[in-house]
């Protein structure tokens, strides 16, 4: 169990991905969540001068599912498929900190104490360190939909916040799981055969090809992203390192000792440090390209929906042509036509207006992160390099 | 060749005590060479002039103690003061060349006496155990002990006298004087054939009162030319002179026997150097117990003298040939000011058999005295079949550039060693234009196999060896060394494995920086474009650190530790050689107790016609036991400084190597602050 109140770090956190503008009638935060086992408990906190909302000030539980039917709903609705539907927060997974918890209860015999407690030590905080971040993309998804001005009225997002019991929402069955995947294959399949539909509208013609490219850089980015920061395995060396040459001393009665048990010291640090950069580098950049890359998918499904709209409107004009020549049911061609038009010029309008919006969020976002990141990294260099001055001059001076 | 002899001034210190030494070997090798022509002529010399001189005097004096000592002595010292006069610079040279000597053989006690032969004939041979010119040797030496006693038995005032009047310090004989009955209380007669050479000194000394004055003459000249060191010492490039000297001095307050042999002339060198520690040497002797604490103040001493002036780089990795018979040529450039050498800088090719060639040889010549030899880095057959095969990719440079680097840091420490420095053939590796082909490295040669087999049979015997271990420094020593060697070795996974990550880590970076340039160019916004090509900019400059920092982790951290993993297998080595001297003695032991009960047996069964028989062998096994024994306390004795020395330097270059990697790591991270200092106005400019 695990459970952490994050207000110090609130600052941090929010400022992954997304920037806000932020609007006091409606702040959500996630201040506390409880792990059980491979359940989180979120406490999802607002703070609200909104009329819509009976009290002012109110906390409920909810779970990672209940994150997804809200994103659901919100994607069924369909007045809103003129807007980007902030991404839903990936599952918690905490496959790899447990799974490497469970290999050091395995080798808990080959090692020496303190390597067993410092190894424990690492993993705990990096178990902590994806748990916060799982917090965090909850947390983000919450204030992403309470800062857009139709999301927020949304009606199941209020009964979201407000209702003070487990919504106990039904998890999806297989059936429907299949369902899902089934509607996406339909969806990529539809995706390629309206492909072909011709743009009318030169914006979002370029938007397209834009977005499908970046789609696939960013993707790629990510991927590489996190394979760059998954290798930062160097601190765990120098973990080892310190902890061999720690033992070397142990044994060693000569003025090798001294050296040796600095050494130590010197690569102990430095693995605290090298530690933080590369969980910095894990949240700021590889959080950010992660978070886009599903941000972008959003972007790419409000394409497509209007793309869908515009082949519906195209096939209602082909029918109504059709009714027309036939002389047969043309009122409700027409009706059908001037229902697909109105739709796909909703789409359209709306659909400009999100995109634009989401281009300078993401200009702001990736900004903001990669100033953070290179602060930090500068920030964690001139550490390691003071440590290390530090210790160069010791280790000659004795 | 006589110690006394070599004494003898050669007139360009500079320049032939290269040769000096070279012959000291040669006449290791040949005996008595009497012909100065022949020798000359195998002489590698390329200034023929200055190395006759040396060579001369080097060959008579031989004829001169052994043959026909009562002739020649007379005139000897004659000549030698006239010598001394004619070039007194010449001490210098005079001086270098009797240390390595005594390291060599220790066990040699009085400087008349002092001649390396018999020693450097027994050393080579000693192997071969129970051979008539071992005994023979050992049997010189001893009678060649018991001489001064008899002489000072029978009229030491008068000796002292002369020697008084000679040398004008009485200590130092009291010193020869007082020793040498020990050695006798100690020491059996030697029954044992005698060398018709010393039944000759020997008559000598007793009929002849006359010839009582020889070894004072002698004497008196060693006390002559002993002092003379030390001006020159203090003159020029000797501090490394000094350095030795107090390891001569360790060598024989750490070993109660040689101590007690201790010739009379490293007494006085020890005055030369440091008058204190010379009167209380030969009591201390006794007690080995103050000897530990003694030698490691002295070797503390000796550390801030340990200085040599001497770089060895090893650079330009050449491809000789084509096909599976190219090898790598290296350039071994050496800059030095010791007069050692014939000139300040010199550089050589040579292939890296020819490395392990050098190897081969100091490890035949030194290995058995309880020396740690360096070991050159391993042959590889794979990395070499690469580099043969003649792909110029990555591995094979960095392959080349290991090996480089190792056969460097293997030079540096074989010429760090002080006796190792002196031996001709590493002399002659770093000087010499030409060098005979190592043919014995060849990894599977027939003499490749035969080392292995050689290997072998010692592993067995070492297992079969059972030790029981007298000395608790020794004890310990080695189960330290085995607890070292285990670390190092897991400590040497960690950091190839951090190597391993490191390299991982920049080939991912590269990666990364590849896919946010081709996202910087899928941006449209400007300014963030801008900022994302930049950040793959950095990112490709900090995979290119992280590339750096990899190779600096494996060339000054994991290297310095493949190396003293290495190392610590030659100090095994060192300790195995002493269990097996150890076991000689044992050997010998034993079969003298056998021969004992065999003539306890023969005087009970009253056969007198085999009983003298039985004595000679007792005497004679009698003899080698002594021998063995000063074996095994000689060995000890170097075994013990070897460590000591080993420990030290390990320390020493430990630190140095890790400031170095630090200082590495320092450097990548300034680099790293640099970049991401010039990239954070670009991220700033996104707008």
């Amino acid at each position: 169990m695990t459970s952490i109140s994050e207000d110090s770090d609130k600052e941090k956190m929010r400022s992954v991905s997304v920037d806000l503008n932020n609007d006091a009638s409606l702040v959500i935060d996630i201040p506390d969540a409880l792990c059980e086992r491979d359940k989180v408990k979120f406490t999802v906190h607002t703070k609200t001068t909104l009329s819509s909302f009976q009290k002012p000030e109110f906390s409920v539980p909810r779970q990672h599912e209940d994150f997804i039917w809200l994103h659901d709903t919100i994607v069924e609705t369909e007045e809103y498929a003129g807007f980007i539907i902030p991404p839903a927060p990936p599952k918690p997974d905490f496959e790899g900190p447990r799974e490497k918890m469970h290999k050091l209860g395995e080798g808990e015999s080959s090692m020496t104490k303190e390597e067993y407690a410092k190894m424990k030590q690492e993993l705990e905080a990096e178990y902590l360190a994806v748990f916060k971040k799982t917090v965090q993309v909850h947390e983000v998804f919450l204030q992403r939909l309470s800062s857009h001005p139709m999301f927020r009225k949304d009606r199941n997002f209020q009964i979201f916040l407000e209702y003070d019991q487990d919504l106990s929402v039904r998890r999806k069955n297989a059936k429907e799981m299949f369902g899902g995947f089934f509607k996406n294959m339909v969806k990529s399949a539809d995706e390629v055969l309206i492909s072909g539909v011709k743009e009318v509208d030169e914006f979002f013609e370029q938007e397209k090809n834009f977005l499908l490219d970046y789609s696939i850089k960013i993707k790629d980015a990510t991927a590489k992203a996190e394979k760059m920061t998954r290798s930062h395995k160097i601190a765990d060396d120098y973990n080892h390192i310190s902890g061999a040459l720690n033992n070397t001393a142990a044994d060693n009665n000569t003025a090798f000792k001294k050296h040796l048990e600095k050494c130590a010291e010197v690569f102990e640090k430095l693995r605290k440090v090298e530690d933080r950069m590369a969980s910095d580098q894990e949240l700021k950049l590889t959080e950010l390209l992660r978070y886009y890359t599903r941000d972008i998918q959003a972007a790419k499904d409000l394409l497509y929906r209007r793309a869908r709209a515009l082949a519906d409107y195209e096939n209602s004009n082909k029918a109504l042509d059709k009714a027309r020549l036939k002389g047969k049911d043309v009122a409700q061609a027409e009706e059908n036509q001037k229902q697909c038009l109105q739709k796909f010029d909703k789409l359209s309008e709306s659909g400009k207006k999100e995109l634009t919006s989401f281009k300078a969020r993401r200009v702001v976002a990736f900004r903001k992160n990669l100033i953070e990141m290179t602060e930090l990294e500068i920030k964690h260099a001139k550490n390691s390099v003071s440590l290390l001055q530090g210790s160069i001059e010791i280790l000659k001076s004795n | 060749m006589a110690a006394s002899s070599e004494r003898s001034p050669p007139p360009f210190p500079d320049l032939e005590e290269p040769e000096l030494l070279e012959d000291r070997d040669e006449g290791a090798d040949a005996c008595h060479r009497r012909s100065t022509g022949t020798s000359i002529s195998e002489m590698d010399s390329p200034s023929p002039d200055t190395s006759r001189p040396p060579k001369d005097i080097f060959n008579e004096p031989p004829e001169d103690i052994f043959s026909d000592p009562l002739s020649n002595i007379n005139s000897e010292p004659q000549k030698k003061v006239d010598a001394k006069i004619s070039s007194p610079s010449s001490d210098e040279a005079v001086d270098l060349f009797s240390e390595p000597l005594d390291d060599d053989s220790e066990v040699m006690s009085s400087p008349e006496v002092q001649n390396p032969m018999p020693d450097l004939l027994s050393e080579p041979k000693s192997g071969v155990l129970g051979e008539p010119p071992v005994q023979k040797n050992a049997a010189r030496q001893q009678d060649v002990f018991e001489e001064p006693p008899k002489g000072s038995s029978k009229s030491s005032s008068v000796k002292k006298a002369a020697s008084a009047e000679m040398l004008g310090d009485d200590d130092e004989e009291e010193d020869l004087f007082k020793e040498p009955p020990k050695v006798v209380t100690r020491k059996p007669q030697p029954s044992g054939p005698p060398v018709d050479v010393f039944t000759e000194v020997k008559s000598d000394v007793k009929v002849k009162p006359q010839v009582k004055d020889d070894p004072t003459d002698l004497f008196s000249e060693e006390a002559l030319t002993a002092p003379a060191p030390k001006p020159s010492a203090n003159s020029s490039s000797s501090s490394r002179t000094n350095g030795v000297h107090s390891e001569e001095q360790d060598l024989f307050s750490e070993a109660t026997v040689e101590l007690s042999l201790d010739s009379p002339r490293n007494d006085r060198k020890k005055d030369a150097v440091k008058p204190s520690v010379s009167a209380p040497a030969a009591p201390e002797a006794s007690s080995s117990s103050k000897a530990p604490s003694k030698t490691l103040e002295e070797l503390e001493e000796e550390e801030s003298e340990d200085k040599f002036d001497l770089n060895i780089s090893v650079t330009n990795p050449e491809k000789v040939g084509d096909g599976m018979n190219a090898y790598m040529a290296y350039k071994v450039s050496t800059q030095t000011s010791l007069t050692m050498f014939r000139s300040k800088t010199f550089t050589v090719r040579r292939r890296f058999s020819d490395f392990l060639g050098l190897f081969e040889k100091l490890s035949e010549k030194h290995s058995q005295n309880g020396y740690i030899i360096p070991p050159p880095p391993e042959k590889s057959i794979l990395g070499m079949t690469k580099v043969k095969v003649g792909k110029e990719d990555p591995s094979s440079a960095e392959f080349v550039e290991r090996r480089r680097a190792a056969l460097e840091r293997y030079l540096q420490r074989v010429v760090c060693h002080p006796s190792l420095l002196q031996d001709p053939d590493v002399r002659e590796f770093l000087e010499k234009e030409e060098l005979p082909r190592a043919v014995s490295t060849q990894a599977l040669s027939g003499a490749g196999f035969l080392k292995m087999l050689n290997k072998a049979t010692d592993a067995v015997s070492k297992m079969t060896i059972k030790m029981n271990e007298q000395d608790v420094w020794f004890d310990e020593k080695i189960q330290d060394v085995e607890n070292e060697e285990q670390h190092l070795r897991k400590l040497h996974v960690m950091v190839e494995s951090l190597v391993n990550h490191r390299k991982e880590l920049s080939g991912n970076t590269a990666v990364f920086a590849k896919s946010v340039a081709m996202l910087g160019s899928s941006e449209d916004n400007t300014a963030l474009s801008r900022a994302l090509s930049q950040l793959a900019e950095v990112e490709d400059r900090i995979e290119q650190l992280h590339q750096e920092q990899a190779s600096n982790d494996f060339f000054t951290f994991s290297e310095l530790l493949a190396d003293y993993i290495r190392l610590l297998g030659a100090v095994r080595g060192c300790f195995d050689q002493r269990m097996k001297a150890w076991q000689r003695w044992q050997d010998a032991e034993n079969m003298l107790q056998k021969k004992r009960e065999t003539e306890a047996k023969l005087l009970w069964a009253n056969k007198p016609d085999k009983l003298q028989q039985a004595k000679d062998e007792i005497a004679e096994w009698e003899a080698k036991v002594t021998q063995y024994e000063r074996d095994f306390e000689r060995i000890s004795a170097t075994v013990r400084k070897e460590v000591i020395r080993f420990d030290k330097e390990k320390a020493r270059d430990f630190k140095r190597q890790i400031i170095k990697y630090l200082e590495s790591v320092l450097h990548s991270q300034q680099q790293m602050i640099k970049y991401w200092e010039a990239f954070l106005p670009e991220a700033k400019a996104i707008a």
